[in-house]
């Protein structure tokens, strides 16, 4: 068999990029199909139950709790305001009653003649999906959300952190292995996704989240300076809901590496305009990689290249990326897919490929140690 | 299903999250024996979302590798006949994120701790344990149980005839949160009753129109004794009824399948337990896989199940790294490396999950990794693994200075027989001593102790074929499934660098003899094959103790293995150096003792 796949991250010139946007829990779909939406939009709505609050009446009364349906002035679903009284002892000929104040504003929702415990929840809250992309509404997901589709350029990266966020594209390097300090920065780049090259140092991601920049996408970070971000060590690549300033998006690991050339020149030709970006992964089955994507407004499926779409299988000729020590980061063509396991210097037996590095350089590499560069 | 006697082929799969594994098990000269093992990707996601299409698929490799027909097209020809088909298929599972639960008690110490071993002794990874003294808000009991959607919840509390109010009160949290469950949008979450009896009519008012519940016996009925079988069998029925029935394709491999399919941990642990009942010993396994490290033990007819949810060489390598410390892992690096390098590669694992160690520096920072996720594991472990809290004993004056009370660890590593290790790095490492090596430093045990790696993993299929034919799986795991390592020989005591500590008489199976003492600090290796034996008298010297007491000698027949017979006196508690060319250095003599890296 000299036919092998590998996944790789997707770097797409031009694609139809679909996103499905949900609501936690069934709520009401704001737009119809077909409808133009910007990042903005507001598409679905609901609102989740609200919090509970539980009382023990029947001991702030010091009554058995069997005797609490003689007490209470409110039933099981009524509405409450805070601190309206729900029960009260009839005390001696009217005097020296007690009363219970309701914890909150809400519905009385429990009492229990055995716990002597009432359980109140509150009032709902809202909860509102936007857009995240500038698109068109192509599915509704009756009561739960939409799915929008945009045409556009679609780039994976292979970790990030913070969530979804907007912005023109700002680059800030000249080359793809040119590190991104504080001196880069400025006041111009707020709001704006940044793109810089090998690997943003600590003061220089500092300086990000001071000028309020909306995301920034960099080769690599220092493992140390991820755990002063976050304030510990992560421990499982589940990431996206951290509350920082600005969202972080790494296209190749950790460490210095400079940014895939194709990545950095797709950035580069996109400059100034509006990209949508979010940083959330999640490495475990259903794998999630940190995303940035251009919509154009002008660009059709018509334009989309469905060759170039297509996953192909990993083939001599394909281009491929070193995930891993040695050569990690090295670009490279596939020469020859041996059948054969063979010995790696570890002396693990793997099953290998043949590649001649960019640098003309031949190694051979286990498979699981290569991705191909999906285009 | 045809009777023991007649069982002549048998096919179990184990659909794990990537790999659905599948073996043939034949009758040979009145002997179970396995004969080919088949893989194939699992196919429980999406493009397939059919899980039977994995299945056959590994079934059709074994048919390639082993000649035998098992299939007749989509269908498993059943009986075996003329050396065609199988008299017994047998499945487990933890695909789609295995069994998860939620389990609530209401003392944490007590029946709370109780609904955890019978939870994860049914297989399930347990997600939060509630409990009415868990430090916890109400609310924020209540938020957490909406948060976790798990798959069951499993709720006890108190002794039979004891007061119902707590267990109520735990009823009222979840009937408040009005959980879901993770799969099945629109179904009913299952719960399981199984605490004091006389409140399950308040607790059925609580939850029966908001969840589907059932009642079993309380598994705590008094405190002196745990009764956690019907809420495990309970918990298997739920599986398969609940779980399973939602995810895709698994309706119809239940039709397939001659008996229940069960959790892929829950598997693990029948067939140590039955290994342990069968042959009157002590056992620890573990099974330290990608994202998780799973370690079960019976000590004193005890079977006890631990789930280190996070903890594992590929998903949870980076956690391993946060919770040990990065100091414990750099302990354990046989080579100088700065502590940004060694983050920066753990980071990269962590998100390239799929990729091998090429280079041996690589290999040797990994097993490095596995080292603390085995010994973080089962630290784990042993702090769950204890006797029943909350018991009264009764003591006279000899007691008086006896400091022993409920609560504590039935884990003894001078009693441990046999430890077996699966999971990749330990069955994949490119030499057997390595995996020796981890499971020592990993483990550190004490004594005189078989050591052994499931090469092929196919401890869970043996599991489920242990609930139906006993014969069958045992004697293939004693012949196929084990890779027998060797024995070590590990005093507990400690001593200066270089001081003698245990003398070693031998005589090998080819005659020859040793007679050696070895000195504090060193790891050896004497070659001994796999089924032969030496008749060693073992003498630690004073400040160390083998089992039969202090400078007590021992007189064995240990038995052999790929690695051989193992001394190990570098000490119990075992320290390494704290200067860093020191520890290399020795890390690299032990490793060189044992031929454990191509020089």
């Amino acid at each position: 068999m000299a036919h092998a796949y590998t996944p790789g991250l997707k770097v797409a010139d031009l694609t139809v990029f679909r996103k499905d946007r949900r609501l936690p829990i069934k709520g009401e779909v704001l737009v119809k199909k077909g409808d133009k939406v910007n990042s903005d939009t507001v598409v679905a709505r609901t609102h989740l139950p609200g919090n509970v609050q539980l009382m023990n009446i029947a001991s702030k009364l010091g009554i058995p709790p069997e005797d609490l349906p003689t007490v209470m002035k409110k039933k099981e679903g009524d509405h409450v305001e805070k601190g309206e009284a729900v029960a009260e002892t009839a005390g001696f000929f009217g005097m020296l009653k007690s009363k219970v104040p309701a914890p909150c504003g809400g519905t009385l929702e429990s009492v229990s003649t055995i716990t002597g415990q009432a359980i109140f929840r509150e009032p709902p809250t809202p909860i509102e999906i936007d857009a995240y992309i500038d698109g068109t509404v192509v599915d509704i997901i009756e009561e739960e959300g939409v799915t929008v589709e945009a045409v556009g350029t679609f780039i994976q990266g292979i970790f990030g952190v913070g969530g979804e966020r907007t912005g023109e594209i700002k680059v800030l390097v000249e080359s793809p292995s040119e590190p991104l300090d504080e001196s880069k920065v400025d006041g111009s780049c707020k709001g704006k996704v940044l793109v810089g090259g090998s690997h943003v140092t600590w003061s220089g991601l500092q300086k990000v989240m001071d000028v309020e920049a909306a995301a920034v996408v960099v080769g690599g970070f220092d493992d140390p300076d991820l755990r002063r971000l976050l304030g510990k060590d992560l421990g499982v690549a589940i990431t996206g809901h951290e509350d920082l300033g600005s969202t972080l998006i790494l296209t190749e690991g950790f460490g210095e590496m400079a940014i895939a050339p194709a990545t950095f020149e797709l950035l580069k030709a996109r400059e100034g305009m509006k990209a949508s970006v979010n940083g959330a992964t999640q490495i475990r089955a259903g794998v999630i990689r940190p995303e940035i994507v251009v919509p154009m407004r002008d660009a059709g499926k018509d334009d989309v290249d469905v060759e170039h779409v297509a996953s192909m299988g990993l083939d001599v000729g394909s281009r491929i990326r070193v995930i891993r020590e040695p050569n990690f980061g090295s670009l490279g063509e596939v020469i020859d897919l041996p059948n054969e396991l063979q010995k790696m210097e570890s002396e693990t037996m793997v099953r290998v490929l043949s590649v001649r590095l960019d640098n003309g350089n031949e190694v051979l590499l286990p498979r699981a140690n290569v991705e191909m560069i999906e285009r | 299903m045809s009777e023991n006697g007649k069982i002549k082929a048998i096919v179990a799969t184990d659909c794990g999250s990537t790999t659905t594994k599948a073996i043939l098990i034949k009758l040979v000269d009145g002997e179970y024996r396995l004969i080919v093992r088949g893989e194939a990707p699992t196919t429980v996601e999406a493009p397939f979302e059919d899980v039977t299409r994995g299945v056959l698929n590994a079934i059709r490799e074994v048919e390639e590798l082993s000649g035998h027909e098992v299939l007749d097209g989509e269908k498993i020809i059943h009986p075996n006949e003329s050396d065609r088909g199988v008299d017994l298929y047998l499945s487990t599972s933890s695909a789609g994120g295995g069994l998860q639960m939620m389990v609530a008690g209401v003392v944490m110490s007590m029946t709370a701790e109780s609904a955890q071993r019978a939870a994860l002794g049914a297989g399930a990874i347990v997600m939060d344990v509630l409990a009415s003294n868990d430090g916890r808000l109400a609310h924020e009991q209540i938020e957490r149980i909406r948060h976790l959607r798990p798959d069951m919840i499993l709720l006890s509390g108190g002794i039979d005839g004891g007061t119902i109010t707590h267990v109520v009160e735990l009823g009222q949290i979840i009937s408040a949160a009005d959980p879901k469950p993770r799969l099945g949008v629109g179904y009913a979450l299952p719960v399981i009753y199984a605490g004091n009896k006389d409140a399950a009519g308040e607790v059925s008012k609580l939850l029966e129109e908001k969840t589907v519940l059932y009642n079993v016996a309380n598994l705590r009925p008094v405190l002196e004794r745990e009764n956690l079988g019907p809420a495990r069998d309970k918990i298997h029925d739920l599986f398969m009824e609940h779980v399973m029935a939602q995810a895709p394709g698994y309706d119809k491999l239940m039709g397939w399948t001659d008996a229940p399919i069960m959790p892929t941990p829950g598997a693990v642990g029948s067939i140590i337990e039955t290994i342990a009942k069968r042959q009157d010993i002590e056992v620890v396994g573990v099974d330290i896989g990608g994202a998780t490290t799973d370690v079960f033990s019976v000590f004193k007819e005890t079977f006890n199940r631990t789930v280190s949810a996070n903890l594992g060489m590929s998903y949870s390598v980076s956690n391993v790294l946060a919770e040990a410390g990065i100091e414990n892992v750099m302990r354990w690096v046989p080579f100088e490396m700065g502590e940004l390098a060694v983050r920066n590669r753990i980071k990269n694992k962590m998100i390239r999950p799929t990729t091998v160690p090429q280079a041996l520096q690589d290999l040797k920072l990994e097993q490095a990794i596995a080292r603390e996720a085995l010994r973080l594991a089962f630290e784990q472990h042993k702090s769950f693994a204890v006797s029943l809290k909350g018991v009264q004993q009764e003591r006279t004056i000899s007691d008086a200075f006896d400091q022993s009370s409920s609560g504590e660890t039935l884990v003894d590593m001078m009693d441990l027989d046999l430890l077996v290790g699966s999971g990749g790095v330990l069955s994949h490492a490119p030499r057997r001593q390595q995996a020796a090596m981890m499971l020592i430093d990993g483990f550190l045990p004490e004594g005189i102790t078989r050591l052994a790696v499931d090469s092929i993993f196919m401890m869970p299929q043996l599991g489920v074929l242990a609930e139906v034919h006993e014969k069958a799986a045992t004697e293939v795991f004693e012949k196929d499934c084990l890779i027998h390592l060797g024995t070590l020989v590990a005093p507990s005591g400690t001593a200066q660098e270089g001081k003698p500590c245990l003398k070693l008489e031998a005589r090998m199976p080819d005659g020859t003899t040793i007679n050696e003492d070895v000195p504090f600090g060193e790891m050896r290796v004497y070659p001994l094959a796999i089924g032969d034996r030496a008749d060693v008298k073992l003498t630690p010297v004073r400040g160390f103790d083998l089992g039969a007491g202090p400078a007590k000698p021992v007189e064995a027949s240990l038995s052999g293995g790929v690695v051989g017979l193992m001394i190990d006196t570098r000490g119990r508690p075992f320290t390494l150096p704290t200067d860093e060319k020191e520890r290399v250095t020795k890390l690299e003599r032990w490793a060189s003792a044992f031929g454990a890296y191509p020089s």
